[in-house]
């Protein structure tokens, strides 16, 4: 199992230092240091062996956190594990950086104590941590509470507490999928698939029975088979196809679906690249737009690659704002609002410098972000019910919102 | 509130200054002081000499105070032992805090003072806290009962805590559960006797297949992970815990899709491959493994480790995924990489265009090590997919013209591979090749392409000035580089050696007197030999057919692959490495991990010899290959202290008399041939039987084993009768690239009862492409089950790479026995006495022999002619026949001078075998 767990900033300063086992020593932080984090370059795997000794690592902006082992422990929990750590971080400081980490170093400590215990993950829901790892110093629980707590803490509904009251029981549903496409220069498709997830917002008073119901496309469609939070009833799902919960309080991702087949791709981009002569490039690219006329895309960029040795560009486009940015070697087309059935275009003149180097500009694809109000995979909500037994309101009584976004995920073509 | 101040207090008198702040009467400054003692615990200073002072400050109604102390304790207690003794009182007394979360925090933090004086009064409060009525106490005692077994295995056994623990897998709470079962495997694993101090058994599954549906997400991680350990006692069972297991595949969790992965690869194995149920599981799979490639890169990785041995060891499962793997621009490194391999192992003829055009995109990104690899996928490609060979050669070709340094090296190596594949297909191109002669400056680049200059000589005009110009820099070279020249030469001179002379002379000469390095001067002197005392032989050696390459070089040893399917999404998968390799000691011997079998098959194999021994990967594909003669990429640099020999000086006249021989000799070289002829003699001398002794009938030899299904073991085979001895005699040719050894043989039960009288004897070991005659003597004396076709025998052979499993169909005659010869009398009763529905009738046709010719012929094969009779012109033979299980079979042959078509009437109290005994008349007539 685990044997300690680190944190660094990006020197290699040791923020926070956790063994949790006797097989790692002191000597386990720097050796990670000086192999990992000062060789960066050269190290390409997030595992790292060391003289027996295995280190994991996830990087997030400046921050590395490392787990330290020396025996075969369950790899993809080891991530899992520390990647709930950062998101433990988040949830009760917000952004992890060097700051808030030296700010908050004794309630990391009290958190590294209670969900890793020789090494062993334990309960890590943020939700059910925040009754009891407080900060507040003394706070003494009435025997109920501390109770409370600790059913919490083990119990089979480790996401939840009892006792929650809302004045007004409402609930908001997020569809939010991410489109994923890589089309040839000549617009065929070469891979698509959209990476969906459904968050939920629940303000819901008790024990709330929920049921969703969704249409069968992605139940049924065999790649797309989703992945659910653990509040959801698994063995449920795999004999009736019916999605049941009792959701944790406030928000948490409810189901995560991918799928590949009908997906309408909300935008296509057609590239036309013309090298002219040695110093000079034309450019000609236009987005056309493949959905309801009645929808608005937002937020459209399109970023096309400039070759490194672009001396100027010259640009004209018939819709949004175009600019050649020379630091990111990319001209950046912005389009504030676009309906559906639509088309624009731009063109762009491309000079070169001469170079002497024999090596190719190797074309990036041409990329693209937008988000659009609908769900690019076909997902509909179709129904979400919930039951409370024991309190006096009924599902009529829930006020629930359900919005659909659609995004671009990797959204690229080749040029 | 901010803590980072805590971080800067560096000025000197600190240590001081913290004392007299620990020790202070106000509650805030004690904890301010606390905190700034950790802090510099974190960044290493060294604040033991505290312990007196924080330790005070253990006694506090303060839980957030409690626990800082508590964390300071962790760190130094080792250190100050006579000190800890202090704190003891306080974790007894917390204890028994009517506080739960109190409670576990004393015995958790006790657990973790590694302190035998501790240790001991830790027992009591643990024993308490095991029965704790909070499940928060329990669970947390649980894993303490593993710290203590860590500190002191035998006073966790001797205090009975073991037993304790497995009572806490019958916990109603879910967590306790999951925290036991931790706490037992790990325990179980450590156990310094090798065997497992705790037993599952079927019960103790199903509690924790129950407790699975409820627990934490880690939780269902342990309880996954220790169901991997079990085998189920049958298939039915391995069959419900799959079903209650694969609604796991659908959690959000990574770490409980992997773990539920193992456990339901691992218990496939015990089931039939083409089952309904593995079918339709396999189907359940695929999804899962998909989704796990849009998590976190950090997770991806992992899971293309992992599904890299997936598609090894059930290619199907994956098989129509192949885009799922396509590369995305932004992915980090590590997943491009991992994404490259399994793209490879999934290319087949029906997406190979797809594949092809992404790895060409590949080749034009900017990582270098990413580009190398795509360009030497392309060139597995071509090796693996024979009809795309053409479009990845015009590929890697379009490659070279970028003349990007290293594409233009990777793509010459490749090629060189893909050469040896199709001989006399690409040559063509070599022109091209030459033209980039001048930019290899890597090592196998450059060796690669000597070896294709010296390979097709003939064809290139100007091989020798280009072999020359490599000579100039000879000592300079790395050694693969050398040999490969040295070879090249030599090969050079015997496909023209008019012209060639001077060159090879130079070569050997460098070799044998300015090298110091034992491997290239052995090889000078074994090609000067050769060349000088018989040329044809350095023909035959030197310019020899080179075995085979496939595209199987690159995959797992089986063996080892078999054991890290046992630990998927350990640490072991992702390193694709047995635990043993990177784990250091404790109780290993007993934690390697074997794939179960299937019932059927398990019963009727021995254990193997080899059974303990390490697995390691195959060798590269270049160490496999490089033939000692003809090819040496990757052979490292021996040094050597050993002087250059001086007989050597004088070379000239040593070769000028094999010279004149080459000159002269006519090309009617005798193909080479790689394998030494079969020996068919020796095996008939050892069992004491002359092959050609015995006539009769033996049917030819038959395909039962494909080099495909047997991983490169071919088996063909026959079944004899030779003095009385029943026969299975098997060719077994090695069609792989290693050697074969520690073969074993098992029969299942079978009609006859028949099973091996002796072990089977191969030459061990069966070197690549070389076959062996094997004879296993059989004897009917084994227990008998009727199988479908009566004459059928399931066969199991084992070598060191795997076992194989096959089905036969024996020749009735095999079990016709020398004693079937019956009195006439008894024969007329008998054949009154069988009632007449038990006759059959069959014909016989295209048999021109007179009827003493066939009485003579199935005489030799133990039928026995009683009677012989003519009536109406038609000749009636009667014969008679006792198999070897007792069973007496009489027959009537009826045939018509100048008619070649028998009617064949047999009669038997057992009329199943009838149909045998037609095929087996049938077959001997006919031979």
């Amino acid at each position: 199992m685990i044997g300690g767990l680190f944190i660094y900033n990006h020197k290699g300063e040791v923020l926070i230092s956790r063994v949790y086992r006797d097989d790692i020593g002191r000597n386990a932080v720097d050796a990670f240091r000086v192999n990992v984090i000062h060789a960066r370059q050269q190290v390409r795997s997030p595992v790292t062996n060391i003289a027996r000794t295995s280190f994991f690592h996830v990087k997030r902006a400046n921050i590395w956190v490392a787990a330290v082992t020396k025996q075969n422990v369950n790899a993809s929990m080891v991530f899992e594990f520390l990647l709930k750590v950062t998101d433990c971080m988040q949830s009760y400081f917000g952004k992890v950086s060097e700051e808030n980490i030296k700010n908050n170093f004794v309630l990391i400590y009290e958190l590294l104590d209670e969900i890793l215990d020789f090494g062993y993950p334990q309960n890590t829901d943020t939700g059910v941590l925040k009754t009891f790892i407080t900060q507040q110093g003394i706070r003494t629980q009435t025997k109920e509470e501390q109770a409370q707590i600790t059913s919490q803490v083990t119990g089979q509904i480790g996401w939840r507490r009892e006792g929650i009251k809302y004045r007004r029981n409402e609930l908001f549903l997020d569809v939010l999928e991410y489109v994923n496409l890589l089309m040839s220069p000549q617009g065929q498709v070469l891979s698509a698939h959209v990476a969906g997830k459904v968050v939920m917002k629940s303000y819901l008073s008790g024990m709330p029975e929920c049921k969703f119901g969704i249409n069968d496309k992605i139940i049924m469609e065999a790649k797309g088979k989703p992945s659910f939070h653990q509040c959801v009833k698994l063995s449920k799902f795999e004999t009736e196809h019916s999605i049941s919960f009792i959701p944790p309080d406030g928000e948490f991702e409810l189901m995560r679906y991918r799928t590949t087949k009908d997906i309408s791709l909300p935008f296509r981009v057609i590239p036309l690249v013309r090298e002219v002569g040695r110093t000079k490039m034309e450019v000609k690219v236009v987005v056309k737009s493949n959905f309801k006329p009645s929808l608005l895309a937002q937020k459209i960029e399109i970023r096309i690659p400039t070759p490194l040795n672009t001396s100027g560009v010259q640009l004209l486009c018939m819709k949004g704002k175009a600019k050649y940015k020379a630091s990111e070697n990319a001209i950046v087309w912005k389009i504030k609002r676009m309906g559906g059935m639509k088309e624009s275009q731009l063109s762009a003149e491309i000079e070169l410098l001469q170079t002497d180097t024999k090596k190719k500009w190797t074309r990036p694809p041409i990329s693209m972000n937008f988000e659009v109000p609908f769900a690019p995979s076909g997902f509909k909500v179709r129904y979400l019910k919930v039951f409370e037994p024991k309190l006096n309101y009924s599902d009529h009584d829930v006020i629930k919102w359900v919005r659909y976004i659609g995004r671009s995920g990797l959204y690229e073509t080749r040029c | 509130m901010t803590d980072s101040k805590y971080f800067t207090t560096t000025k000197k008198g600190e240590i001081f200054e913290l004392k007299s702040e620990l020790n202070s009467e106000k509650k805030e400054k004690k904890r301010e002081a606390v905190k700034k003692v950790i802090a510099s615990m974190t960044v290493g200073k060294d604040v033991s000499a505290l312990f007196p002072d924080v330790v005070n400050c253990m006694q506090t109604d303060n839980l957030e105070l409690k626990k800082l102390v508590y964390l300071y304790l962790m760190n130094y207690a080792k250190s100050q032992p006579d000190m800890a003794i202090m704190a003891v009182n306080t974790f007894v007394k917390d204890c028994e805090d009517p506080n739960p979360l109190i409670r576990a925090l004393a015995v958790r933090t006790m657990g973790c003072i590694r302190v035998d004086k501790i240790t001991e009064y830790l027992c009591e409060p643990l024993r308490k806290c095991l029965k704790d009525e909070d499940p928060y106490v329990r669970k947390t005692a649980a894993v303490c009962v593993a710290k203590l077994h860590d500190i002191n295995a035998s006073l966790v056994e001797d205090q009975g805590f073991l037993d304790q623990l497995k009572e806490l897998l019958s916990d109603s709470n879910p967590m306790v559960v999951a925290n036991a079962v931790a706490a037992l495997s790990e325990i179980n694993e450590a156990s310094s006797s090798g065997v497992p101090l705790v037993e599952m058994n079927t019960q103790t599954i199903n509690k924790l297949l129950t407790a699975l549906n409820e627990c934490t997400e880690w939780g269902q991680v342990f309880i996954l992970d220790s169901i991997s350990n079990y085998s189920p006692k049958d298939e039915r069972e391995a069959q419900s815990i799959c079903e209650r297991i694969t609604p796991r595949l659908a959690h959000a969790n990574a770490a409980v899709v992997l773990s539920a992965v193992k456990v339901l690869m691992k218990l496939m194995e015990m089931m039939a491959p083409d089952a309904d149920f593995v079918v339709n599981l396999s189907k359940k799979l695929a999804p899962p493994l998909v989704t796990l490639l849009s998590s976190e890169p950090e997770v991806q990785y992992v899971a293309l480790r992992n599904i890299n041995l997936i598609v090894q060891k059930r290619p199907d499962i994956l098989k129509n995924e192949m885009k799922v793997f396509f590369v995305k621009y932004n992915d980090p490194i590590y997943v491009k990489l991992e994404k490259l391999d399994i793209m490879i192992r999934l290319a087949n003829q029906s997406n190979i265009a797809q594949v092809l055009s992404e790895l060409k995109e590949y080749a034009t990104e900017v990582d270098v090590d990413f580009v190398r690899k795509a360009v030497r996928a392309i060139g597995r490609c071509a090796i693996k997919v024979e009809p795309s060979a053409e479009r990845c050669v015009s590929t890697l070709l379009d490659l070279i013209q970028t003349k990007v340094n290293y594409v233009v090296q990777e793509a010459i190596v490749v090629i060189k591979d893909i050469f040896r594949k199709y001989p006399n297909r690409y040559e063509s191109i070599i022109s091209t090749l030459c033209e980039n002669l001048d930019t290899l400056d890597e090592p196998e680049a450059r060796g690669s392409m000597i070896w294709i200059i010296g390979e097709y000589a003939e064809r290139i005009d100007n091989a020798d000035e280009l072999l020359e110009s490599f000579l100039e820099g000879f000592q300079d070279e790395s050694t693969q580089v050398q040999l490969q020249l040295l070879t090249a030469i030599v090969k050079l001179f015997l496909k023209r050696p008019a012209d060639t002379q001077e060159l090879v002379q130079q070569v050997l000469t460098l070799a044998t007197q300015d090298s110091d390095n034992p491997d290239l001067r052995d090889r000078g002197f074994i090609y000067w030999r050769l060349l000088s005392t018989d040329p044809a032989a350095a023909r035959e050696v030197v310019l020899a057919d080179k075995p085979l390459i496939s595209e199987e070089t690159d995959l797992l040893e089986p063996s080892l692959l078999d054991e890290l399917v046992c630990h998927i999404a350990s640490l072991a998968s992702v390193y694709h490495k047995p635990p043993s390799a990177f784990v250091e000691g404790r109780g290993l011997g007993s934690s390697r991990r074997a794939l179960p079998t299937r019932s059927g098959s398990q019963d009727i194999l021995e254990s193997s010899p080899s059974h303990g021994e390490r697995s390691g990967v195959i060798p590269t594909q270049e160490s496999l290959i490089g033939d000692l003669l003809t090819m040496d990429l990757g052979g490292p640099p021996v040094p050597s202290s050993v002087p250059a020999t001086p007989f050597a000086s004088s070379g000239l006249d040593l070769l000028s008399g094999g010279l004149d021989g080459l000159l002269s000799d006519s090309p009617s070289v005798p193909p080479p041939q790689a394998a030494p002829a079969p020996s068919v003699g020796l095996l008939g001398d050892i069992f004491g039987l002359a092959p050609s002794a015995s006539t009769s009938y033996v049917a030819p030899k038959q395909m039962w084993l494909p080099a495909a299904r047997g991983k490169g073991l071919e088996i063909t085979g026959t079944f004899s009768r030779r003095n009385g001895q029943i026969q299975m005699e098997m060719t077994m040719t090695n069609r792989a690239m290693q050697p074969m050894m520690q073969f074993a043989v098992q029969l299942n039960k079978n009609s006859f009862g028949l099973v091996p009288a002796a072990p089977l004897h191969v030459v061990s070991p069966l070197a690549p492409n070389q076959s062996y005659e094997a004879v296993l003597p059989l004897n009917p004396t084994g227990p008998v089950q009727r199988m479908e076709p009566l004459t059928n025998l399931q066969v199991a052979i084992k070598n060191n790479i795997d076992v194989f499993y096959f089905a036969v169909v024996m020749p009735m005659n095999i079990f016709f026995a020398e004693d079937g010869q019956m009195d006439k009398r008894v024969f007329l009763s008998t054949w009154k006495d069988i009632p007449a529905a038990n006759e059959v009738q069959y014909t016989i046709n295209n048999v021109n022999m007179s009827a003493d010719a066939v009485s003579s012929k199935m005489q030799q094969n133990n039928v026995f002619t009683i009677a012989k009779r003519n009536v109406e012109g038609q000749d009636m033979l009667y014969q008679s026949l006792k198999l070897v299980n007792g069973i007496w079979i009489l027959s009537e042959l009826k045939m018509q001078p100048g008619n070649p078509t028998l009617i064949l009437a047999v009669k038997t109290r057992a009329p199943d075998v009838s149909a045998g005994v037609n095929t087996a008349f049938d077959a001997i007539l006919h031979s």
